[in-house]
C-alpha cells in the first residue's frame, strides 16, 4: 500500500472512533444533573431571547437522541455554539489549541533531542557510573507530580526573577517588534516546557536505553563488530537505526500523555492552553465549551497517533499495514 | 514462582529493597494513622490558621539536656503597620512532650477504643510539628489521614479496573470477528480522549452534596473507568496468541463452556503481565488522584488527601512564606518513586526478557 493510501485509510478509520467519543461524552454530560443553561440564566447580561435561542439550537426541549443529532450536525458544519460569557466557542478554542500544540511540539522536540543521546550513552556505557546515575535520575523525573514540580519552579522563578510567572505574553506584547515577540513567547514558554520535558524525557531516555541494549545484543551487531567495524560506526550506522523505531511508535503515546499532563502544568503556570480551558469550562459547567474542547483534544490525540504511525512507516520499510 | 524466592530476589538488590521498605513503612504509618497523629482528623482551629511549625527543645537555658523535650506555644499578634498576622513564641510557659502517652480517644481499626499515641502533649499545648493550614488543620496529623486516602485509592481503583479490563480483553480476543471489532473500537475511543480531560469532566458532574464516603467511592470508580481500556487492549493481544495454542483447542474439543475457557484457561496465562502492569500503574493512579484533588475536583474538605492538602500551594503567598504546606508533595514523590523502582524490579524478575 502506498503511503498516501495508508494515510487516507487511517483518517477514515478515525471517523468511527470520533463518533463513539462524541457519543460517550455527549451522553455523559447531558445525563449529568448539570443544567447546560444554568449559567446563562444566571447572567443578567444575557437576554431571555438568547436563552430561548440557545434552547432551540441545542434542542433541549427534545429527546436526547435528537439533541445529539442536532449537536453533531452543528459540529460538522463548524458551529460550536456560544460560551457562557457569550463569546463564540470557536474563537476561544482556536488560540488555545494553537498554544497547546506549540507547547507540545516544543516539549516533544526538546525531549527527543536530549533523551536519544542520553539513552544511547546509557546503553553504550552499560552499568557504568554514568548509566546508574541516569537510571536514578530518570526514576526521579518520572516520580515528580507535574503540578508539584511546577509549583517548585514557580518558587524558583519568584526568587530569582529570571522567568516571568504565568501567561504566554507580557503586558506590552502588542507593541513589540516581531523578533522581541518571539523572544517574549519563548521566555514565557520556558518553565512549562521545562516541567513537561523533564517528565517525558525520563521515560523516553529509559526506553531508548533499553531498546539500544536489546539491539546491541543482537547477532547482526556482533557480526558488524566481527567484521572489524569501529564501535562508533556500528552504533550510529547499524544499531541506532533499529533502536529508534520503537521510540517513534511511542511518539503517539507521548503526545497523549502530554495532552493530559499539560492540563495541570498549564493550570499552575496559567498558560492559556486547551487543558486550562477545559478545566475552566468544567468548573463553570460551560457545556458547549467542554464538549468542543473534549472533541478537539481527542482529534489532536488521534492525529498524533496517526502521525507517529506514518513516520514509522516512512522510517522502517519493514512495516506493512 | 514462590513468594519466598520472589522476596529473596528483591532483597538482593539494594535500591528496590529500600523502596519496598519505604512502602511497607508508609502503609504501616497510615494503618495506624490515629496512633501517630496528634489531633483527630476532624480537628480544625480557625484561630490558629497558618501557625508556623513548633520548635522542640531538648537543651534548656543552662545548656543542660532535659528529661522531657519541651515546646512553647505561639501567640498571635496583628501587625497594624503591615496589616499582617504574626506569630511569636510565648516563652513564659514550657510544655513537656513525651513519647507513648495519652491523647485524644480513637478506635483502632474501628473496634478497639484507646487513647495511646506516639507523641503525647499537654491539652493546652498547641503543638504543630509541621504548622497549620488556612483552616487551622494540623498538617502533620493530616499527612497520615491524607495518606490513608491517597495510598489506598489507587489500589481500590485497580481492583475495579483490572478485572474489567481482563474480561473485556479476554472476550474480545477469544470471540474475535464482529464482537472484537465493536469492543475494540469502543476501547480505542476511550483511549482517544486525553485521560485527564475525561477525568476532570467525570469528577465535575458528581453532585456536590455527597457524603465523603460516597465521594471517595465515586472518585475511585472514575479513576478505574479511565484505566481499563489500555489494559484490555494488551490482554486482547495476548489472548489472540494464547487461544490458538493446542491445549485450548483440546479443551474446546472436550466441550468446556466459553466462559470457563476464558476465565479458567486463558486469562490465568496472562497473570505475570497483569502483576507487572498492576505495580507499574499504581503510581499513575496516585498521581491522578492527587492531581484531581489538587484542582478541587477529587477528595473534598474536611477530608484530607495529599492532593487536596497541596491545594494550599496554589496561593502564591503560601509557597513563599509557609513552605511547610508543601510537605505532601514530597510524600507523593517518595511514594510514586518507590512504586516505580519496585515495579521495575518485579518486571525484571517476572519477565527476564526485558
Amino acid at each position: 500500500m502506498s503511503t498516501w493510501a495508508y494515510i487516507i485509510k487511517r483518517l477514515l478509520g478515525a471517523i468511527p472512533i470520533l463518533f463513539i467519543v462524541s457519543l460517550i461524552s455527549f451522553f455523559l454530560i447531558r445525563l449529568s444533573p448539570v443544567d447546560p443553561l444554568a449559567q446563562l440564566k444566571l447572567n443578567p447580561a444575557i437576554s431571555a431571547e438568547t436563552i430561548e435561542k440557545e434552547t432551540k439550537r441545542l434542542g433541549l426541549d427534545k429527546p436526547i437522541i435528537v439533541q445529539y443529532g442536532l449537536w453533531a450536525k452543528n459540529f460538522i458544519s463548524g458551529n460550536l455554539g456560544y460560551c457562557i460569557d457569550n463569546t463564540k466557542v470557536s474563537t476561544k478554542i482556536k488560540s488555545r489549541i494553537l498554544n497547546t500544540l506549540l507547547l507540545s511540539v516544543v516539549v516533544i522536540f526538546s525531549s527527543w533531542i536530549i533523551a536519544i543521546p542520553l539513552g544511547v550513552l546509557g546503553a553504550v556505557y552499560y552499568n557504568s557510573l554514568f548509566d546508574k546515575m541516569l537510571t536514578i535520575l530518570s526514576s526521579v523525573g518520572m516520580a515528580i507530580p507535574s503540578f508539584f514540580f511546577a509549583i517548585l519552579l514557580l518558587l524558583f522563578a519568584q526568587h530569582t526573577g529570571w522567568f516571568p510567572i504565568g501567561g504566554l505574553t507580557s503586558v506590552d506584547f502588542s507593541s513589540m517588534t516581531p523578533l522581541s515577540k518571539i523572544i517574549d513567547i519563548s521566555w514565557h514558554l520556558f518553565l512549562p516546557a521545562f516541567v513537561l520535558t523533564t517528565i517525558s524525557l525520563s521515560s523516553l531516555t529509559r526506553q531508548m536505553r533499553a531498546n539500544l541494549l536489546d539491539v546491541l545484543n543482537s547477532e547482526y551487531v556482533k557480526f558488524a563488530y566481527a567484521k572489524g567495524l569501529p564501535k562508533r560506526k556500528v552504533i550510529i550506522k547499524h544499531a541506532l537505526r533499529n533502536a529508534i523505531n520503537p521510540i517513534i511508535t511511542l511518539l503517539g503515546f507521548e503526545f497523549a500523555g502530554l495532552l493530559s499532563g499539560a492540563a495541570l502544568t498549564e493550570y499552575v503556570f496559567q498558560y492559556p492552553g486547551l487543558g486550562k480551558l477545559i478545566l475552566e469550562a468544567v468548573l463553570q459547567s460551560d457545556i458547549n465549551l467542554v464538549m468542543a474542547s473534549l472533541m478537539f483534544g481527542s482529534i489532536m490525540l488521534i492525529m498524533g497517533n496517526i502521525l507517529a504511525d506514518i513516520l514509522l512507516k516512512l522510517t522502517d520499510p519493514r512495516v506493512r499495514v | 514462582m514462590k513468594f519466598g524466592d520472589f522476596f529473596i530476589k528483591i532483597k538482593k538488590d539494594k535500591i528496590p529493597f529500600a523502596a519496598l521498605i519505604v512502602l511497607v513503612l508508609m502503609y504501616i504509618l497510615i494503618t495506624f494513622a490515629d496512633f501517630f497523629a496528634l489531633y483527630p482528623s476532624t480537628y480544625a482551629n480557625r484561630k490558629l490558621a497558618y501557625q508556623p511549625p513548633s520548635n522542640i527543645y531538648v537543651i534548656d537555658k543552662n545548656n543542660k539536656l532535659v528529661k522531657h523535650p519541651y515546646t512553647y506555644n505561639y501567640t498571635k499578634t496583628f501587625n497594624e503597620k503591615y496589616l499582617t498576622i504574626e506569630y511569636k513564641q510565648d516563652r513564659t510557659k514550657k510544655y513537656p512532650i513525651s513519647l507513648l502517652g495519652r491523647g485524644y480517644e480513637y478506635k483502632l481499626f474501628g473496634i478497639f477504643k484507646t487513647n495511646l499515641h506516639l507523641i503525647s502533649k499537654p491539652d493546652d499545648c498547641n503543638l504543630f510539628l509541621l504548622g497549620t493550614d488556612i483552616n487551622g488543620h494540623d498538617v502533620y496529623s493530616r499527612l497520615f489521614f491524607g495518606g490513608k486516602i491517597s495510598l489506598t485509592i489507587g489500589f481500590l481503583a485497580l481492583l475495579i479496573s483490572f478485572p474489567i479490563g481482563a474480561i473485556y480483553g479476554g472476550v474480545s480476543g477469544y470471540f474475535g470477528g464482529k464482537i472484537d471489532k465493536i469492543l475494540m473500537r469502543t476501547a480505542e475511543a476511550i483511549m482517544s480522549v486525553p485521560s485527564f480531560y475525561l477525568l476532570i469532566i467525570l469528577a465535575s458532574i458528581l453532585p456536590s452534596n455527597m457524603t465523603s464516603i460516597q465521594r471517595f467511592t465515586l472518585i475511585t470508580a472514575i479513576l478505574a473507568l479511565i484505566g481499563w481500556a489500555g489494559f484490555s487492549r494488551v490482554i486482547r493481544g495476548m489472548v489472540l496468541s494464547i487461544k490458538n495454542q493446542e491445549y485450548i483447542k483440546s479443551i474446546e474439543t472436550i466441550g468446556a463452556s466459553r466462559k470457563r475457557i476464558i476465565l479458567k484457561h486463558i486469562l490465568p496465562q496472562t497473570s505475570s503481565y497483569v502483576i507487572i502492569a498492576i505495580t507499574l500503574s499504581v503510581p499513575s493512579y496516585i498521581l491522578a488522584e492527587s492531581g484531581l484533588s489538587f484542582l478541587g475536583l477529587g477528595i473534598q474538605l474536611p477530608d484530607a488527601s495529599w492532593g487536596n492538602m497541596l491545594r494550599e500551594a496554589q496561593e502564591f503567598a503560601n509557597i513563599l512564606y509557609r513552605p511547610w504546606l508543601l510537605t505532601p508533595g514530597f510524600l507523593i514523590f517518595i511514594a510514586v518513586l518507590s512504586f516505580n523502582v519496585l515495579g521495575d524490579k518485579i518486571r525484571d524478575i517476572l519477565d527476564p526478557k526485558t
